[in-house]
Protein backbone atom coordinates (compact mmCIF):
# COMPACT_ATOMS: atom_id res chain seq x y z
CA UNK A 1 0.00 0.00 0.00
CA UNK A 2 1.46 3.41 -0.93
CA UNK A 3 2.37 5.77 1.88
CA UNK A 4 -0.38 8.36 2.34
CA UNK A 5 1.44 10.72 4.68
CA UNK A 6 2.88 13.63 2.68
CA UNK A 7 3.40 17.40 2.68
CA UNK A 8 0.61 19.78 1.64
CA UNK A 9 2.76 20.77 -1.31
CA UNK A 10 2.91 17.16 -2.53
CA UNK A 11 -0.77 16.46 -1.80
CA UNK A 12 -1.95 19.44 -3.86
CA UNK A 13 0.57 18.76 -6.64
CA UNK A 14 -0.56 15.12 -6.92
CA UNK A 15 -4.29 15.35 -6.36
CA UNK A 16 -5.54 18.82 -7.36
CA UNK A 17 -5.35 19.56 -11.09
CA UNK A 18 -6.31 22.50 -13.30
CA UNK A 19 -9.97 22.22 -14.29
CA UNK A 20 -10.88 19.95 -11.35
CA UNK A 21 -14.08 20.19 -9.32
CA UNK A 22 -13.04 20.51 -5.70
CA UNK A 23 -14.76 20.73 -2.34
CA UNK A 24 -13.01 22.04 0.77
CA UNK A 25 -15.73 21.68 3.41
CA UNK A 26 -16.18 22.71 7.04
CA UNK A 27 -19.09 24.85 8.26
CA UNK A 28 -17.33 27.77 9.99
CA UNK A 29 -15.37 25.05 11.83
CA UNK A 30 -12.31 23.21 10.42
CA UNK A 31 -11.99 25.19 7.18
CA UNK A 32 -8.62 24.24 5.74
CA UNK A 33 -7.08 27.56 4.70
CA UNK A 34 -3.67 25.84 4.53
CA UNK A 35 -4.89 23.83 1.52
CA UNK A 36 -6.38 26.85 -0.27
CA UNK A 37 -3.15 28.81 0.17
CA UNK A 38 -1.15 25.96 -1.34
CA UNK A 39 -3.60 25.78 -4.28
CA UNK A 40 -3.07 29.52 -4.83
CA UNK A 41 0.72 29.14 -4.55
CA UNK A 42 0.66 26.36 -7.15
CA UNK A 43 -1.47 28.64 -9.35
CA UNK A 44 -4.23 26.17 -10.13
CA UNK A 45 -6.69 27.50 -12.71
CA UNK A 46 -10.25 26.87 -13.99
CA UNK A 47 -11.38 25.14 -10.82
CA UNK A 48 -15.03 24.49 -10.10
CA UNK A 49 -15.23 25.07 -6.35
CA UNK A 50 -18.10 23.71 -4.24
CA UNK A 51 -18.97 24.69 -0.68
CA UNK A 52 -22.13 25.61 1.20
CA UNK A 53 -20.50 28.79 2.49
CA UNK A 54 -17.66 30.02 0.25
CA UNK A 55 -16.39 32.00 3.26
CA UNK A 56 -13.02 33.81 3.10
CA UNK A 57 -11.38 30.63 1.83
CA UNK A 58 -13.12 30.67 -1.58
CA UNK A 59 -13.11 34.48 -1.61
CA UNK A 60 -9.32 34.12 -1.64
CA UNK A 61 -9.36 31.45 -4.36
CA UNK A 62 -11.69 33.63 -6.46
CA UNK A 63 -9.59 36.78 -5.96
CA UNK A 64 -6.42 34.86 -6.84
CA UNK A 65 -7.94 33.84 -10.19
CA UNK A 66 -8.14 30.08 -9.49
CA UNK A 67 -11.90 29.75 -9.99
CA UNK A 68 -14.04 29.29 -13.11
CA UNK A 69 -17.27 28.28 -11.41
CA UNK A 70 -18.77 28.38 -7.91
CA UNK A 71 -21.40 25.93 -6.63
CA UNK A 72 -22.73 27.24 -3.30
CA UNK A 73 -25.59 28.27 -1.04
CA UNK A 74 -24.46 31.26 1.08
CA UNK A 75 -21.67 33.63 0.03
CA UNK A 76 -21.02 36.07 2.86
CA UNK A 77 -18.43 36.78 5.53
CA UNK A 78 -20.20 35.14 8.50
CA UNK A 79 -21.14 37.79 11.04
CA UNK A 80 -19.00 40.42 9.30
CA UNK A 81 -20.41 41.49 5.91
CA UNK A 82 -19.93 40.63 2.25
CA UNK A 83 -17.21 38.74 0.36
CA UNK A 84 -15.60 41.39 -1.79
CA UNK A 85 -13.67 39.19 -4.24
CA UNK A 86 -16.84 37.17 -4.86
CA UNK A 87 -18.83 40.35 -5.46
CA UNK A 88 -16.17 41.87 -7.74
CA UNK A 89 -16.12 38.68 -9.83
CA UNK A 90 -19.93 38.52 -10.09
CA UNK A 91 -20.64 42.25 -10.47
CA UNK A 92 -17.57 43.35 -12.52
CA UNK A 93 -15.79 40.25 -13.79
CA UNK A 94 -12.65 40.99 -11.72
CA UNK A 95 -10.20 39.18 -11.85
CA UNK A 96 -12.38 37.02 -14.11
CA UNK A 97 -16.05 36.27 -14.57
CA UNK A 98 -17.22 33.27 -12.59
CA UNK A 99 -20.18 31.06 -13.33
CA UNK A 100 -22.59 30.60 -10.41
CA UNK A 101 -24.66 27.53 -9.60
CA UNK A 102 -26.73 28.36 -6.58
CA UNK A 103 -28.80 26.34 -4.11
CA UNK A 104 -29.93 26.65 -0.50
CA UNK A 105 -27.99 24.85 2.24
CA UNK A 106 -30.33 21.87 2.20
CA UNK A 107 -29.99 21.63 -1.58
CA UNK A 108 -26.18 21.49 -1.27
CA UNK A 109 -26.40 18.95 1.56
CA UNK A 110 -28.70 16.86 -0.65
CA UNK A 111 -26.37 17.05 -3.66
CA UNK A 112 -23.41 15.75 -1.66
CA UNK A 113 -25.54 13.12 0.09
CA UNK A 114 -26.74 11.70 -3.25
CA UNK A 115 -23.15 11.80 -4.51
CA UNK A 116 -21.91 9.95 -1.42
CA UNK A 117 -24.71 7.36 -1.70
CA UNK A 118 -24.05 6.73 -5.41
CA UNK A 119 -27.60 7.77 -6.27
CA UNK A 120 -28.49 10.10 -9.17
CA UNK A 121 -30.44 12.68 -7.18
CA UNK A 122 -31.75 13.69 -3.77
CA UNK A 123 -35.46 14.38 -3.18
CA UNK A 124 -36.44 17.07 -0.70
CA UNK A 125 -39.47 19.16 0.26
CA UNK A 126 -38.19 22.55 -0.74
CA UNK A 127 -38.11 25.52 -3.16
CA UNK A 128 -41.92 25.93 -3.32
CA UNK A 129 -42.60 29.58 -4.05
CA UNK A 130 -38.90 30.44 -4.28
CA UNK A 131 -37.24 31.96 -7.36
CA UNK A 132 -34.18 29.70 -7.00
CA UNK A 133 -35.48 27.05 -9.47
CA UNK A 134 -36.06 29.87 -12.01
CA UNK A 135 -32.33 30.71 -12.07
CA UNK A 136 -30.97 27.19 -11.62
CA UNK A 137 -32.49 24.65 -14.00
CA UNK A 138 -30.78 21.80 -12.13
CA UNK A 139 -33.35 22.22 -9.35
CA UNK A 140 -36.18 20.06 -10.68
CA UNK A 141 -39.23 18.25 -9.38
CA UNK A 142 -40.00 14.56 -9.16
CA UNK A 143 -43.23 12.72 -8.38
CA UNK A 144 -43.16 10.27 -5.48
CA UNK A 145 -43.80 6.80 -7.04
CA UNK A 146 -45.88 5.80 -4.00
CA UNK A 147 -48.05 8.81 -3.21
CA UNK A 148 -47.70 10.99 -6.30
CA UNK A 149 -46.54 13.93 -4.16
CA UNK A 150 -44.39 16.35 -6.09
CA UNK A 151 -40.99 16.87 -4.48
CA UNK A 152 -37.96 18.98 -5.33
CA UNK A 153 -34.92 17.12 -6.64
CA UNK A 154 -31.28 18.11 -6.89
CA UNK A 155 -28.63 16.14 -8.80
CA UNK A 156 -25.79 14.20 -7.18
CA UNK A 157 -22.53 16.10 -6.82
CA UNK A 158 -19.34 14.06 -7.23
CA UNK A 159 -16.29 16.33 -6.97
CA UNK A 160 -12.87 15.20 -8.17
CA UNK A 161 -11.26 16.06 -4.84
CA UNK A 162 -12.42 16.64 -1.26
CA UNK A 163 -10.13 18.32 1.23
CA UNK A 164 -11.22 17.77 4.83
CA UNK A 165 -9.55 19.07 7.96
CA UNK A 166 -9.78 16.85 11.06
CA UNK A 167 -8.56 17.23 14.61
CA UNK A 168 -6.66 13.95 14.46
CA UNK A 169 -5.91 11.23 11.94
CA UNK A 170 -3.73 8.15 11.77
CA UNK A 171 -1.31 7.68 8.91
CA UNK A 172 -3.81 5.53 7.01
CA UNK A 173 -6.31 8.38 6.96
CA UNK A 174 -8.79 7.32 9.66
CA UNK A 175 -9.94 10.78 10.67
CA UNK A 176 -11.67 11.85 13.88
CA UNK A 177 -13.67 15.06 14.09
CA UNK A 178 -15.69 16.54 16.94
CA UNK A 179 -17.59 19.78 17.30
CA UNK A 180 -19.53 21.01 14.27
CA UNK A 181 -19.56 18.28 11.62
CA UNK A 182 -20.99 20.24 8.67
CA UNK A 183 -21.08 18.07 5.51
CA UNK A 184 -17.54 16.73 5.69
CA UNK A 185 -18.57 13.07 5.73
CA UNK A 186 -20.86 13.50 2.73
CA UNK A 187 -18.22 15.53 0.85
CA UNK A 188 -15.52 12.91 1.42
CA UNK A 189 -17.69 9.94 0.38
CA UNK A 190 -18.99 11.85 -2.67
CA UNK A 191 -15.54 12.69 -4.04
CA UNK A 192 -13.25 10.63 -6.25
CA UNK A 193 -10.15 11.52 -4.21
CA UNK A 194 -9.88 12.71 -0.61
CA UNK A 195 -7.10 14.57 1.17
CA UNK A 196 -7.35 14.61 4.96
CA UNK A 197 -5.43 17.35 6.75
CA UNK A 198 -5.16 17.24 10.54
CA UNK A 199 -3.94 19.08 13.57
CA UNK A 200 -2.23 15.90 14.77
CA UNK A 201 -1.15 12.56 13.40
CA UNK A 202 -1.88 9.92 16.05
CA UNK A 203 -1.29 6.20 16.38
CA UNK A 204 -3.94 3.86 15.03
CA UNK A 205 -4.43 2.68 18.63
CA UNK A 206 -5.65 6.19 19.59
CA UNK A 207 -8.25 6.06 16.81
CA UNK A 208 -9.26 2.53 17.84
CA UNK A 209 -9.78 3.66 21.44
CA UNK A 210 -12.75 5.81 20.32
CA UNK A 211 -14.14 4.38 17.06
CA UNK A 212 -17.47 6.26 17.16
CA UNK A 213 -15.58 9.48 16.62
CA UNK A 214 -14.10 8.41 13.28
CA UNK A 215 -16.01 10.43 10.68
CA UNK A 216 -13.95 9.49 7.64
CA UNK A 217 -12.42 6.03 7.24
CA UNK A 218 -8.94 5.62 5.79
CA UNK A 219 -10.30 3.42 3.04
CA UNK A 220 -11.56 6.46 1.09
CA UNK A 221 -8.51 8.64 1.88
CA UNK A 222 -5.67 9.16 -0.62
CA UNK A 223 -3.44 11.60 1.22
CA UNK A 224 -2.81 12.52 4.85
CA UNK A 225 -1.24 15.88 5.71
CA UNK A 226 -0.22 17.11 9.16
CA UNK A 227 -0.80 20.85 9.42
CA UNK A 228 -1.11 22.32 12.93
CA UNK A 229 -3.14 25.57 12.90
CA UNK A 230 -4.03 24.70 9.31
CA UNK A 231 -7.50 26.26 9.66
CA UNK A 232 -6.57 29.73 10.90
CA UNK A 233 -8.51 32.12 10.75
CA UNK A 234 -11.17 29.37 11.04
CA UNK A 235 -10.94 27.16 14.12
CA UNK A 236 -10.53 23.64 15.45
CA UNK A 237 -12.65 22.78 18.48
CA UNK A 238 -10.45 21.94 21.43
CA UNK A 239 -7.33 23.32 19.68
CA UNK A 240 -7.85 26.99 18.87
CA UNK A 241 -10.66 29.54 18.62
CA UNK A 242 -11.90 31.30 15.51
CA UNK A 243 -9.96 34.50 14.79
CA UNK A 244 -13.06 36.68 14.70
CA UNK A 245 -10.93 39.84 14.54
CA UNK A 246 -9.39 38.62 11.30
CA UNK A 247 -12.84 37.93 9.82
CA UNK A 248 -13.80 41.52 10.69
CA UNK A 249 -10.51 42.85 9.25
CA UNK A 250 -11.18 40.99 6.00
CA UNK A 251 -13.40 43.90 4.89
CA UNK A 252 -10.45 46.32 4.99
CA UNK A 253 -8.06 43.80 3.46
CA UNK A 254 -10.26 42.74 0.55
CA UNK A 255 -12.45 45.77 -0.14
CA UNK A 256 -10.02 46.89 -2.86
CA UNK A 257 -7.98 44.73 -5.23
CA UNK A 258 -4.70 46.30 -4.08
CA UNK A 259 -5.31 45.41 -0.44
CA UNK A 260 -6.19 41.86 -1.36
CA UNK A 261 -3.10 41.45 -3.55
CA UNK A 262 -0.92 42.82 -0.76
CA UNK A 263 -2.45 40.17 1.54
CA UNK A 264 -1.66 37.42 -0.98
CA UNK A 265 1.92 38.68 -1.38
CA UNK A 266 2.53 38.71 2.33
CA UNK A 267 0.62 35.70 3.65
CA UNK A 268 0.36 33.31 0.69
CA UNK A 269 3.14 33.93 -1.86
CA UNK A 270 5.38 35.40 0.86
CA UNK A 271 5.60 32.12 2.80
CA UNK A 272 6.79 28.73 1.58
CA UNK A 273 4.22 26.74 3.55
CA UNK A 274 1.83 26.76 6.50
CA UNK A 275 4.59 26.34 9.06
CA UNK A 276 6.10 29.64 7.97
CA UNK A 277 2.67 31.33 8.11
CA UNK A 278 2.17 30.07 11.66
CA UNK A 279 5.68 31.13 12.69
CA UNK A 280 5.05 34.64 11.41
CA UNK A 281 1.66 34.84 13.14
CA UNK A 282 2.63 33.01 16.30
CA UNK A 283 1.63 35.78 18.73
CA UNK A 284 -1.98 36.09 17.56
CA UNK A 285 -2.29 32.32 17.19
CA UNK A 286 -1.06 31.68 20.74
CA UNK A 287 -3.87 33.90 22.03
CA UNK A 288 -6.45 31.73 20.28
CA UNK A 289 -5.44 28.45 21.96
CA UNK A 290 -8.45 26.60 23.39
CA UNK A 291 -9.23 26.15 27.06
CA UNK A 292 -9.67 22.58 28.28
CA UNK A 293 -13.21 21.23 28.44
CA UNK A 294 -12.96 17.42 28.42
CA UNK A 295 -15.90 15.05 28.10
CA UNK A 296 -16.60 12.21 30.50
CA UNK A 297 -14.90 9.09 29.14
CA UNK A 298 -17.17 6.31 27.84
CA UNK A 299 -16.62 2.60 28.33
CA UNK A 300 -16.20 0.63 25.08
CA UNK A 301 -15.68 -2.61 26.99
CA UNK A 302 -17.96 -5.66 26.95
CA UNK B 1 -36.74 56.62 15.54
CA UNK B 2 -36.76 58.62 18.69
CA UNK B 3 -36.37 55.93 21.30
CA UNK B 4 -32.79 56.75 22.33
CA UNK B 5 -33.97 59.52 24.64
CA UNK B 6 -36.42 57.03 26.20
CA UNK B 7 -33.50 55.10 27.68
CA UNK B 8 -33.19 52.27 25.14
CA UNK B 9 -32.23 51.85 21.51
CA UNK B 10 -34.35 50.68 18.58
CA UNK B 11 -32.36 47.43 18.44
CA UNK B 12 -33.01 46.76 22.13
CA UNK B 13 -36.73 47.29 21.65
CA UNK B 14 -36.79 45.01 18.59
CA UNK B 15 -34.95 42.25 20.47
CA UNK B 16 -37.32 42.45 23.47
CA UNK B 17 -40.42 42.49 21.27
CA UNK B 18 -39.14 39.38 19.44
CA UNK B 19 -38.19 37.61 22.69
CA UNK B 20 -41.73 38.00 24.08
CA UNK B 21 -43.13 36.13 21.10
CA UNK B 22 -41.34 32.91 22.08
CA UNK B 23 -43.12 30.43 24.33
CA UNK B 24 -41.55 28.07 26.85
CA UNK B 25 -40.68 24.66 25.45
CA UNK B 26 -40.66 25.79 21.84
CA UNK B 27 -37.94 24.75 19.43
CA UNK B 28 -36.31 27.72 17.70
CA UNK B 29 -34.06 27.85 14.65
CA UNK B 30 -31.80 30.73 15.63
CA UNK B 31 -30.09 33.26 13.38
CA UNK B 32 -27.02 35.26 14.32
CA UNK B 33 -27.18 38.89 15.52
CA UNK B 34 -30.47 40.26 16.88
CA UNK B 35 -32.39 36.93 16.61
CA UNK B 36 -29.72 35.23 18.68
CA UNK B 37 -30.06 37.92 21.34
CA UNK B 38 -33.85 37.60 21.32
CA UNK B 39 -33.71 33.82 21.78
CA UNK B 40 -31.13 33.95 24.55
CA UNK B 41 -33.05 36.75 26.28
CA UNK B 42 -36.25 34.71 26.16
CA UNK B 43 -34.39 31.67 27.51
CA UNK B 44 -33.05 33.67 30.46
CA UNK B 45 -36.31 35.44 31.37
CA UNK B 46 -39.47 33.88 29.96
CA UNK B 47 -38.82 30.52 28.41
CA UNK B 48 -36.18 28.50 30.30
CA UNK B 49 -37.07 25.37 28.33
CA UNK B 50 -36.67 27.04 24.92
CA UNK B 51 -34.57 24.76 22.70
CA UNK B 52 -32.08 26.69 20.60
CA UNK B 53 -31.07 25.03 17.33
CA UNK B 54 -28.45 26.54 15.04
CA UNK B 55 -28.20 25.45 11.40
CA UNK B 56 -24.56 24.61 12.04
CA UNK B 57 -25.77 21.54 13.94
CA UNK B 58 -25.76 22.66 17.59
CA UNK B 59 -28.92 21.45 19.33
CA UNK B 60 -29.93 22.81 22.73
CA UNK B 61 -27.05 25.27 22.72
CA UNK B 62 -26.41 27.39 25.81
CA UNK B 63 -23.64 29.71 24.58
CA UNK B 64 -21.58 31.29 27.36
CA UNK B 65 -20.41 34.11 25.13
CA UNK B 66 -22.19 36.00 22.36
CA UNK B 67 -21.73 33.94 19.19
CA UNK B 68 -20.25 36.04 16.38
CA UNK B 69 -21.06 33.51 13.70
CA UNK B 70 -23.60 30.73 13.40
CA UNK B 71 -20.77 28.23 13.70
CA UNK B 72 -19.19 29.69 16.82
CA UNK B 73 -17.37 27.10 18.98
CA UNK B 74 -19.25 28.43 22.05
CA UNK B 75 -22.43 26.89 20.57
CA UNK B 76 -20.86 23.45 20.78
CA UNK B 77 -19.42 23.53 24.31
CA UNK B 78 -22.07 22.13 26.71
CA UNK B 79 -24.83 21.84 24.08
CA UNK B 80 -27.24 18.87 24.20
CA UNK B 81 -26.23 17.46 20.85
CA UNK B 82 -24.09 18.32 17.86
CA UNK B 83 -25.17 16.76 14.61
CA UNK B 84 -24.33 16.97 10.93
CA UNK B 85 -26.08 19.46 8.67
CA UNK B 86 -27.86 16.56 6.98
CA UNK B 87 -29.40 15.72 10.36
CA UNK B 88 -30.35 19.34 11.13
CA UNK B 89 -32.12 19.94 7.85
CA UNK B 90 -33.59 16.45 7.42
CA UNK B 91 -34.47 15.18 10.89
CA UNK B 92 -35.16 18.47 12.66
CA UNK B 93 -36.40 20.96 10.05
CA UNK B 94 -37.99 18.81 7.32
CA UNK B 95 -39.30 16.39 9.94
CA UNK B 96 -41.37 19.29 11.31
CA UNK B 97 -39.75 19.81 14.71
CA UNK B 98 -39.09 23.55 14.37
CA UNK B 99 -41.70 25.86 15.91
CA UNK B 100 -40.10 29.21 15.16
CA UNK B 101 -37.57 30.25 12.53
CA UNK B 102 -35.90 33.64 12.60
CA UNK B 103 -35.09 35.19 9.22
CA UNK B 104 -33.63 38.43 7.94
CA UNK B 105 -33.55 39.95 4.49
CA UNK B 106 -32.23 42.83 2.43
CA UNK B 107 -35.80 43.14 1.14
CA UNK B 108 -39.20 42.01 2.39
CA UNK B 109 -42.52 42.63 0.65
CA UNK B 110 -46.16 42.90 1.72
CA UNK B 111 -46.63 39.12 1.56
CA UNK B 112 -43.58 38.45 3.71
CA UNK B 113 -41.41 37.17 0.84
CA UNK B 114 -37.73 37.69 1.62
CA UNK B 115 -34.84 38.49 -0.70
CA UNK B 116 -31.25 37.72 0.30
CA UNK B 117 -30.02 36.95 -3.24
CA UNK B 118 -29.69 39.99 -5.53
CA UNK B 119 -30.70 43.62 -5.87
CA UNK B 120 -31.63 44.10 -9.53
CA UNK B 121 -31.48 41.45 -12.22
CA UNK B 122 -30.13 38.00 -11.27
CA UNK B 123 -27.84 37.74 -14.30
CA UNK B 124 -26.50 41.30 -13.99
CA UNK B 125 -27.09 42.28 -10.37
CA UNK B 126 -26.62 45.78 -9.00
CA UNK B 127 -25.69 44.20 -5.69
CA UNK B 128 -24.94 40.54 -5.25
CA UNK B 129 -26.13 39.44 -1.79
CA UNK B 130 -25.06 36.21 -0.01
CA UNK B 131 -27.98 34.00 -1.14
CA UNK B 132 -30.29 31.62 0.69
CA UNK B 133 -28.19 29.70 3.17
CA UNK B 134 -30.82 27.76 5.09
CA UNK B 135 -33.41 30.53 4.80
CA UNK B 136 -35.45 29.06 1.92
CA UNK B 137 -36.12 25.76 3.72
CA UNK B 138 -36.65 27.48 7.08
CA UNK B 139 -39.31 29.72 5.44
CA UNK B 140 -41.02 26.64 4.02
CA UNK B 141 -40.86 24.35 7.07
CA UNK B 142 -40.88 26.35 10.33
CA UNK B 143 -44.34 26.44 11.95
CA UNK B 144 -43.98 30.20 12.10
CA UNK B 145 -41.37 32.71 10.99
CA UNK B 146 -40.34 35.89 12.79
CA UNK B 147 -38.46 38.60 10.90
CA UNK B 148 -36.43 41.37 12.54
CA UNK B 149 -35.54 44.10 10.03
CA UNK B 150 -35.00 47.87 10.05
CA UNK B 151 -37.57 49.49 7.80
CA UNK B 152 -37.06 51.74 4.75
CA UNK B 153 -38.70 52.23 1.34
CA UNK B 154 -35.77 50.38 -0.26
CA UNK B 155 -35.87 47.40 2.08
CA UNK B 156 -39.69 47.17 2.18
CA UNK B 157 -40.62 47.38 -1.55
CA UNK B 158 -43.99 46.36 -2.95
CA UNK B 159 -42.31 43.38 -4.67
CA UNK B 160 -38.92 41.93 -3.78
CA UNK B 161 -36.42 41.70 -6.67
CA UNK B 162 -35.98 37.98 -5.99
CA UNK B 163 -37.94 35.58 -3.78
CA UNK B 164 -35.23 33.70 -1.90
CA UNK B 165 -37.47 32.58 0.95
CA UNK B 166 -41.21 32.45 0.34
CA UNK B 167 -43.72 34.11 2.65
CA UNK B 168 -47.30 34.03 1.43
CA UNK B 169 -45.88 34.40 -2.11
CA UNK B 170 -48.67 36.45 -3.72
CA UNK B 171 -52.16 37.68 -3.24
CA UNK B 172 -54.75 34.92 -3.50
CA UNK B 173 -52.28 32.04 -3.18
CA UNK B 174 -52.15 29.99 -0.02
CA UNK B 175 -49.11 28.24 1.39
CA UNK B 176 -51.19 25.07 1.85
CA UNK B 177 -52.27 25.26 -1.77
CA UNK B 178 -48.63 25.43 -2.79
CA UNK B 179 -47.83 22.47 -0.54
CA UNK B 180 -45.73 24.29 2.05
CA UNK B 181 -45.73 22.48 5.42
CA UNK B 182 -44.86 25.52 7.60
CA UNK B 183 -47.19 28.32 8.62
CA UNK B 184 -45.18 31.20 7.14
CA UNK B 185 -44.37 34.62 8.51
CA UNK B 186 -46.13 35.47 11.76
CA UNK B 187 -44.43 38.71 12.75
CA UNK B 188 -42.18 41.38 11.28
CA UNK B 189 -40.51 43.60 13.85
CA UNK B 190 -38.95 46.80 12.58
CA UNK B 191 -37.45 49.92 14.15
CA UNK B 192 -40.87 51.63 13.82
CA UNK B 193 -43.43 49.00 14.73
CA UNK B 194 -44.51 45.38 14.81
CA UNK B 195 -46.51 43.76 12.01
CA UNK B 196 -48.47 40.55 11.86
CA UNK B 197 -50.22 38.93 8.89
CA UNK B 198 -53.91 38.87 7.99
CA UNK B 199 -55.04 36.96 4.88
CA UNK B 200 -51.38 36.59 3.95
CA UNK B 201 -50.63 40.31 4.03
CA UNK B 202 -48.59 42.39 6.47
CA UNK B 203 -50.64 44.54 8.84
CA UNK B 204 -49.28 47.03 11.38
CA UNK B 205 -50.33 45.92 14.88
CA UNK B 206 -48.26 48.17 17.12
CA UNK B 207 -46.24 51.37 16.91
CA UNK B 208 -43.06 51.78 18.92
CA UNK B 209 -43.12 54.65 21.43
CA UNK B 210 -42.18 57.93 19.76
CA UNK B 211 -42.96 56.62 16.24
CA UNK B 212 -45.82 57.80 14.03
CA UNK B 213 -48.02 56.32 11.31
CA UNK B 214 -46.52 58.93 8.93
CA UNK B 215 -43.05 57.57 9.59
CA UNK B 216 -44.32 54.06 8.89
CA UNK B 217 -45.93 55.17 5.59
CA UNK B 218 -42.79 57.10 4.57
CA UNK B 219 -40.69 54.01 5.02
CA UNK B 220 -42.70 51.34 3.24
CA UNK B 221 -43.21 50.72 -0.48
CA UNK B 222 -46.94 50.03 -0.55
CA UNK B 223 -50.24 51.22 0.93
CA UNK B 224 -49.79 49.36 4.20
CA UNK B 225 -52.73 47.97 6.15
CA UNK B 226 -53.08 49.27 9.68
CA UNK B 227 -54.90 47.40 12.42
CA UNK B 228 -58.07 49.10 13.70
CA UNK B 229 -57.00 48.48 17.30
CA UNK B 230 -53.39 49.54 16.95
CA UNK B 231 -51.46 49.75 20.22
CA UNK B 232 -48.14 51.07 21.45
CA UNK B 233 -45.36 48.50 21.67
CA UNK B 234 -44.38 47.63 25.24
CA UNK B 235 -41.08 49.19 26.14
CA UNK B 236 -38.19 47.02 27.37
CA UNK B 237 -38.33 46.26 31.09
CA UNK B 238 -35.36 47.01 33.38
CA UNK B 239 -34.80 43.24 33.68
CA UNK B 240 -34.66 42.81 29.92
CA UNK B 241 -32.23 45.70 29.51
CA UNK B 242 -30.00 44.44 32.31
CA UNK B 243 -29.72 40.93 30.83
CA UNK B 244 -29.15 42.32 27.33
CA UNK B 245 -26.52 44.87 28.29
CA UNK B 246 -24.71 43.18 31.14
CA UNK B 247 -24.87 39.52 30.13
CA UNK B 248 -25.75 38.92 26.49
CA UNK B 249 -24.04 41.72 24.58
CA UNK B 250 -21.70 43.49 27.01
CA UNK B 251 -19.55 44.98 24.21
CA UNK B 252 -22.65 46.27 22.36
CA UNK B 253 -21.80 44.42 19.20
CA UNK B 254 -25.41 44.14 18.06
CA UNK B 255 -27.46 46.40 20.37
Amino acid sequence: MPRKLMSMQDAVARFVHDGDTIVIEGFTHLICFAAAHEIIRQRRRDLTVCRLTPDLIYDQLIGAGCVRKLIFSWAGNPGAGPLYNFRRAVEQGIPNKIELEEYSHYGMVGRLTAGAAHLPFFPLRNYLGSDLPNVNTLIKTVACPFTGEELAAVPALNPDVAIIHAQRVDENGNAQIWGLLGVQKEAAFASKRTIVVAEEIVLESVIRSDPNRTLIPGLIVDAVVCEPFGCHPSYAQGYYDRDNDFYVRWKKISEHVDGFNAYLDEWVFGVANRAEYVERMIESIEKLKAKANFCEPVNYGY
Amino acid sequence: MGTDDLGFTANELMVCEAARRLRDGEVVFVGIGLPNLACNLARRLYAPKLVLIYESGAIGAEPERLPISIGDPALVTNSLSVCSMFDVFTFYLQRGLIDVGFLQGAQIDRFGNLNTTVIGNYQRPKVRLPGSGGACEIAIHAKRVVVIAPQSKRSFPERVDFVTSPGFVASGQTRKGLGMPGGGPAAVITNLGAYEFADGEMILKSLHPGCTIEQVRDNIGWEVKISSNIRTTNIPTPDELRVLRAELDPTHLFI
